[in-house]
């Protein structure tokens, strides 16, 4: 038996208990690799082709770029924050559709490690197809580097706050339908209207206004600002937003946890 | 010490369902103890408790001294369970399923290793350690569901039905290694409804009937309760009519079977006498059902009758 009795124990503990969901996770992506990392590679691929190549070559210059260098960022964004969110919500919810959660729940694991675990999941499959739709990219177009750091802060949290997403999803879902339902009806809206394939700057004022209200706006600005060095939204807002949003949905995945709403009676 | 302490449990479901209505049971270290009760009575809603996927209503639990209100990862560390329902990832193989179990209480991959085929081996897994968990037959998965609740050694392990459904052999088997476990020190909490499974392995039965302890004692003390013994004897020869038996209560159920209901301690060679002297030979003789079985059905329906119950 493990004894937690001291402080130094139960980290000790949970920094092991942290790393199995992380290594359970990076498994569960590596064995459906045909549904997690394949899908987004095909999917930017024909985005490069179609948008990128075929459209983009009459649209000319956007935001001072060829389109497809700025379409670039915006399509690795998007793929992150769709696997991120769609890695959480499945994976979560499956575990609590097969009650294997209960491994979790009976461990001395606290809930907030549990909730940093999945969404440390997220990341895994975020950064990884990520990291394979830039290198689709790099066969299209070149990217150049403005700002690493930013590059890596902007996906980085972007990928987490999906991932906490993804998580509160799967806490409420009670199907399959309802995991499938928000990133059809709400996320994927949303990434399309954040300024992945357009700068809102060719909207009309009323447009741009409401625009300003979509949290992936600033995601997908700051990301493309670490390539390009422009941007739609002001950095420092993007960054303090996706800060703030992280806070809050981590407080509300903790706070569920605790409650144990959809997963304790 | 206690391994288990349990003070004014009480659970009300959102539904209104007043599951438990307050209760209190201790269980010795080492203790073999079997928690009894008909179907709806608390006993899944008592170890949902213990084991945290259960908030309760009122009332505290304490695991080794751990109280699960304040020290809740130590208790926690203290206890295994084995659930009812199958409840590890069914696309992982048995080996992970178990090592990832292990880490989960802080168990290095490395002893997890080592664990993983000391428990597999002993519960006869271990030449399927590479299978995919849902290919497993029905006893596998019970059994490898024992194996995980010890990855981490705990020293209060509850099973909640762990050989429903499960033949004959294994069932057997798993009874040894339960009592094997049990002798090394593990304190071992067996819901069951296999009566005559309990009466064989545990030393103190507690009954729970509508969200309430109705008995509460030593399997022996508890057996001891019982005053009569019904004995089902199948004759040699039929007969038409139940003779005159002195002191003996006896059913016909059919022309070739009598049932006979005796005082406990009544010897036997007296029943067979009497029966001898009005003709009757007996050809073969069984207990009508199990000691604890006919105690258990008696309490419950005294409660139920108590409770005006149906």
């Amino acid at each position: 038996m493990t004894d937690l009795s001291s402080a130094s124990a139960r980290r000790e503990s949970n920094w092991i208990g942290f790393r199995t969901i992380v290594t359970r996770e990076f498994s569960r992506i590596i064995r459906i690799w045909g549904q997690t990392l394949l899908p987004s590679a095909v999917t930017a691929t024909l985005y490069f082709v179609i948008f990128g190549n075929l459209i983009g070559s009459r649209i000319g210059q956007m935001g001072g770029y060829h389109y497809m260098q700025y379409i670039a960022p915006g399509l690795i964004m998007m793929s992150v924050i769709t696997n991120s969110y769609g890695n959480v919500v499945s994976s979560f919810f499956g575990a609590r559709f097969g009650k294997y959660i209960e491994e979790l729940l009976v461990s001395p694991l606290p809930n907030w490690l549990i909730v940093i675990g999945y969404m440390a999941g997220g990341l895994v499959r975020g950064l990884s197809v990520g990291a394979i739709v830039t290198l689709v990219a790099m066969m299209f177009t070149d990217l150049t580097l403005h700002s690493p750091v930013i590059i890596v802060a902007a996906v980085l949290l972007t990928s987490m706050v999906f991932g906490l997403g993804g998580f509160i999803n799967a806490v409420f879902a009670k199907n399959f339908d309802h995991i499938s339902w928000f990133p059809t009806f709400i996320l994927t809206p949303l990434t399309y209207f954040g300024g992945v394939f357009y700068s809102i700057d060719l909207l009309p004022n009323w447009a741009r206004v409401i625009s300003h209200a979509n949290p992936i706006l600033y995601m997908v600005s700051a990301f493309r600002y670490g390539f390009l060095g422009v941007s739609d939204v002001d950095i420092r807002l993007a960054f303090g937003l996706m800060m703030a949003f992280m806070a809050v949905l981590f407080a509300i995945a903790v706070g569920l946890m605790h409650k144990g709403i959809g997963i304790r009676e | 010490m206690h391994a288990l302490s349990i003070r004014q449990l009480r659970k009300t479901y959102g539904n209104g369902v007043e599951a438990l209505k307050g209760i209190d049971l201790d269980v010795p270290e080492g203790e073999f103890l079997a928690l009894l009760g008909p179907n709806g009575a608390g006993k899944t809603t008592t170890i949902g408790i213990i084991t945290s996927l259960v908030n309760k209503t009122a009332g505290s639990v304490r695991v080794f001294d751990y109280d699960l209100d304040r020290d809740l990862a130590a208790a926690k560390a203290c206890l295994g369970v084995v659930p009812q329902e199958v409840n590890f990832n069914q696309f992982e193989s048995v080996e992970s399923v178990v090592i990832n179990s292990a880490g989960f209480y802080g168990i290095t991959r490395d002893v997890a290793r080592v664990r993983a085929e000391k428990y597999l081996r002993q519960l006869q897994l271990w030449e399927k350690r590479k299978a995919i968990a849902r290919s497993l037959s029905g006893g596998m998965k019970r059994r490898l569901m024992i194996a995980r609740a010890l990855m981490h050694e705990p020293r209060l392990l509850i099973l909640d039905e762990p050989t429903a459904g499960v033949d004959v052999e294994v069932r057997r088997s798993m009874r040894d290694f339960l009592r094997e476990i049990n002798e090394q020190g593990v304190t071992i909490i067996l819901t069951t409804h296999y009566l005559e499974e309990a009466e064989e392995l545990c030393r103190h039965v507690a009954i729970i009937d509508k969200g309430k302890i109705i008995e509460n004692d030593r399997m022996g003390s508890v057996l001891g309760k019982l005053h009569l013994e019904t004995y089902v004897l199948d004759l040699q020869v039929p007969i038409a009519a139940i003779p005159r038996l002195d002191g003996i209560r006896a059913t016909l159920i059919d022309e070739k079977t009598l049932e006979v209901e005796v005082v406990r301690g009544r010897s036997l060679n007296d029943i067979f006498g009497q029966l001898s002297a009005a003709g009757i030979v007996v050809a073969s003789l069984r207990n009508k059902v199990n000691r604890l079985e006919e105690l258990f059905m008696r309490l419950v329906s005294e409660d139920a009758v108590a409770g005006g119950g149906a």
